[in-house]
């Protein structure tokens, strides 16, 4: 760090004192007025420069994440596919089957939406969402949806012979429940909690429980890959910093090939490498180390997710602190052991606590990509290395549960954003050096 | 006071370096620095006086030669278990420490309690007039307060040598007035050896018992102030050291503490050999501009006198400074004192000058 020759010096005491009048231009406006005619012209210019960028980020960041926070709590199919059934339903106090009325307004519904277009029918989208609070209700809306317009009366027997579902008080609590413009339904199974039969939330059953814990794996291996990369990293920052350029330029190329590499030559890579028949563990029997029955599996599990992770995130530990440590002058190790130090308390008193600020900019950096990380995770995670991206994709691509990726999603935006409010807290952002 | 035996308190014996192993940064060095003694290397930037001073803190190693300290080879020492102090040219005063933090930082790393600490440190801080800034980051200060810090940081573990490689060198020129009085009035109080590196003369002349000329990786003269201005013992140090006239000729004859110089255009000077040994040798001579003299009146009976046409008077004040054309050489100097009687010489005209032969010092030709 430069010791600048500035800062602490009292300010000067003779502050002058201007005559309170009111100062003109040479061609009679007041002085304000001119300066900030003068001032216009500087920030319309600066505004243009950021604009397009602004603009960019508008549109596809900032509008994009407000999308995914609005989808994880809205809950239009209810209310779209049976208003009459809502209404009537409203008096109903949750515990025996709806009276006939009820029944009457489902039928209603039901009427209602076979007679409109195709593309506007809202039964199909509505059996979709019950069906994520009650399986089987997606079966129980399109057979009835087919059969309804034909009922009589009493709808009550038709409705209940057509779904058994219909005669459970069960499929009427949700539909009352989530007979609303907006939900705590993903949040609440986004929690591994669900609703009971009186509309207080409580654990799922034990074997039902997986993101909670799926969110402290995701943590823990971010710590523990942030870790590795800091443990693989300071050396080699450390190296580069007191090598000479020229040398320093190329052993950097080494560190940022991973960068460089396409995804898929690298998960070649390290299928090779760490496969049940890969190179590692041939030669670990070629050596006699372990046994050929007991070949370590070091991919589609954790360890591929650690090791993989640990390689590409490497760089962005690596980087910070070369550009925190090349700064740092010999001359404070030098003075240090001159004042009686030994060279490891000189590291630990002296050095060390310099390049903190290129330590915290790594570690925010590696922790906060690691904990979204998705396309590693899948390419050799297996099962045991999955982290919450994921899930998140499986519910975007595979169960097509949009509301509850987005549930997931802004947890762990949430969550990032509470940590780095922690650390600001804790350590200072400002003190953060990326480069 | 130490002359170039091996009795001194820090001795440099026939020390050699080299970084690269093709080039010998240092040449043979050889240099004793009493106890108590203020020794000042000087010399020209990449002369070797860091890589002296890093040799004897333990941050190079000699690649030949011994240093010694207090009679012991410490080649072998870590840096840390020499117990030398150093003041760095940028302070090197720690960052991410408050001024009190880097003080104590000495004396914790020897393990002493709380309250010696403290004791200390205040001595130390009051001792370069920075009591009230204990608690200050060093990017607080200003340059001149960090010099002071530095300076206390590397007494307040009462060394019995300290380095100090150009610590003024950031400083503007009053401000480094200041601090080389400072400096000097501690080293003598505390009665600390001190090896202090700089490439301002006036600062090594003002501030050193003994000043070590450095050039070309040895010791061109080691010699207290006076006797280095006034007596260089060869041309690189006459020339190095404050103003200098010179004139080139050979030795006409030898006798004694007396030659005779034959000049270029063919006049004889009477000089003081120094490092001339026989006649017909090349000499540069070396006159001092304030030992030349242009007043009959004022000159010895024994001074010899020369022409010289006046190139330019120029009017400084206290002093007059009129460059003469001396014998081919167009930038002769003359320096006189403004006295009432003093003469101001007209451009062009032509006037006698004259110097004591002993003033007149036959030196080497450089090459
Ligand atoms: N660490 C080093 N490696 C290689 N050469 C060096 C090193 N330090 C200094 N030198 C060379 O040694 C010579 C003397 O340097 P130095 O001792 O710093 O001189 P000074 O302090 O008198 O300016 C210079 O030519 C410099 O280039
Ligand atoms: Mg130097």
């Amino acid at each position: 760090m430069v010791q600048a020759d500035a800062g602490a010096m009292p300010p000067s005491t003779t502050t002058t004192t201007a005559p309170k009048e009111k100062l003109t231009t040479s061609d009679g406006r007041s002085l304000k007025t001119a300066l900030r005619q003068a001032e216009r012209r500087r920030r319309i210019a600066a505004f243009l420069l950021v604009a397009p960028l602004l603009f960019f980020i508008l549109t596809f960041f900032v509008f994009p994440i407000a999308q995914m926070m609005w989808r994880s709590v809205d809950n239009p199919q209810v209310v779209r596919a049976l208003p009459n059934t809502l209404e009537a339903l409203s008096g109903w106090d949750g515990r025996d089957l709806p009276p006939e009325e009820v029944f009457a307004a489902l039928h209603a519904d039901f009427v209602a939406d076979s007679e409109r277009p195709r593309r506007e029918q809202a039964m199909g989208p509505l059996g979709v969402r019950l069906n994520y609070e009650l399986s089987a209700a997606r079966g129980a809306i399109s057979r009835t949806a087919r059969q309804a317009p034909n009922f009589e009366a009493p709808f009550r027997d038709a409705f209940t012979d057509a779904h058994r579902l219909w005669g459970d008080p069960a499929l009427w609590r949700v539909i009352q429940r989530e007979g609303r413009a907006l939900t705590s339904a993903y949040y609440v199974a986004a929690l591994d909690r669900q609703f009971d039969e009186f509309g207080n939330i409580e654990l799922r059953d034990e074997n039902r429980r997986i993101y909670i814990s799926l969110f402290i794996r995701t943590i823990l291996l971010s710590v523990a890959i942030t870790f590795l990369t800091f443990l693989l990293g300071f050396p080699i920052a450390y190296y580069l910093s007191i090598l000479p350029m020229r040398y320093a330029n190329l052993l950097m190329i080494c560190v940022l090939l991973p960068f460089w590499t396409s995804l898929l030559v690298r998960t070649s890579a390290w299928i090779v490498l760490l496969q049940q028949q890969g190179v590692i563990n041939s030669t670990l029997v070629g050596l006699g180390i372990i046994g050929d029955d007991s070949r370590l599996s070091m991919i589609y599990n954790m360890t591929g997710t650690i090791v993989a992770m640990t390689h590409i995130l490497l760089p962005f530990m690596v980087l910070p602190l070369y550009s925190v440590m090349r700064t740092i002058p010999p001359s404070y190790m030098r003075a240090a052991k001159s004042l009686g130090a030994t060279p490891s308390t000189a590291f630990r008193r002296v050095y060390f606590p310099q390049t903190l600020p290129g330590i915290g900019a790594g570690g925010v950096l590696v922790f906060i990509i690691s904990i979204g990380y998705y396309i590693t995770p899948a390419l050799v995670g297996g099962q045991s290395g999955r982290m919450i991206s994921n899930e998140i994709a499986r519910h975007m691509q595979q169960s097509l549960n949009w509301g509850l990726a987005a549930a997931l999603g802004t947890m762990l935006l949430v969550g990032v954003l509470v940590l780095y409010w922690l650390y600001n807290r804790l350590v200072g952002a400002d003190s953060l050096k990326l480069g | 006071m130490s002359a170039n035996g091996t009795d001194g308190f820090v001795v440099f014996d026939k020390v050699q370096k080299s970084y690269d192993g093709e080039s010998l940064v240092v040449k043979d060095l050889n240099l004793s620095v009493a106890k108590g003694e203020f020794l000042t290397m000087l010399g020209p930037s990449g002369s070797g006086k860091t890589t002296c001073l890093m040799m004897l803190a333990g941050f190079e190693t000699a690649t030949n030669g011994e240093i010694m300290l207090d009679g012991r080879p410490i080649n072998s020492i870590p840096p840390h278990k020499r117990g030398i102090g150093m003041v760095f040219q940028n302070y090197a005063l720690f960052p991410h420490m408050s001024v009190g933090e880097n003080l104590s930082f000495p004396l914790e790393v020897r393990g002493m309690g709380k309250s010696v600490r403290e004791q200390k440190i205040k001595r130390a801080l009051d001792m370069v007039q920075m009591g009230a800034f204990a608690s200050r980051r060093p990017a607080q200060l200003s340059g001149g307060q960090q010099q002071r810090i530095a300076l206390a940081r590397a007494l307040v573990f009462e060394p019995e040598v300290v380095l100090m490689d150009e610590p003024l060198g950031a400083l503007d020129k009053q401000l480094r007035e200041h601090m080389q009085f400072e400096i000097t009035r501690l080293a003598h109080d505390l009665g600390i050896t001190t090896v202090y590196v700089t490439h301002d003369q006036t600062e090594a002349l003002t501030m050193s018992d003994n000043v070590a000329v450095f050039d070309d990786g040895r010791i061109q003269q080691l010699a207290p102030p006076d006797k280095l201005y006034e007596e260089p013992e060869n041309s690189f140090v006459a020339q190095f050291i404050g103003e200098n006239n010179t004139l080139d000729g050979r030795i006409k004859e030898i006798r004694g503490e007396h030659c005779v110089v034959e000049l270029d255009n063919g006049e004889m000077i009477d000089a003081r050999p120094v490092n001339v040994t026989k006649a017909g040798e090349r000499t540069r001579v070396s006159i001092r501009p304030e030992r030349v003299e242009s007043n009959p009146e004022r000159l010895h009976p024994d001074a010899h006198l020369i022409k010289a046409e006046v190139v330019e008077f120029i009017y400084m004040g206290d002093v007059f400074r009129t460059r003469l054309k001396v014998a081919g050489n167009e930038n002769f100097i003359m320096k006189s004192r403004n006295a009432p009687d003093q003469v101001r010489h007209k451009p062009g005209s032509t006037i006698e000058i004259g110097w004591l032969p002993k003033d007149c010092r036959a030196l080497d030709m450089p090459s």
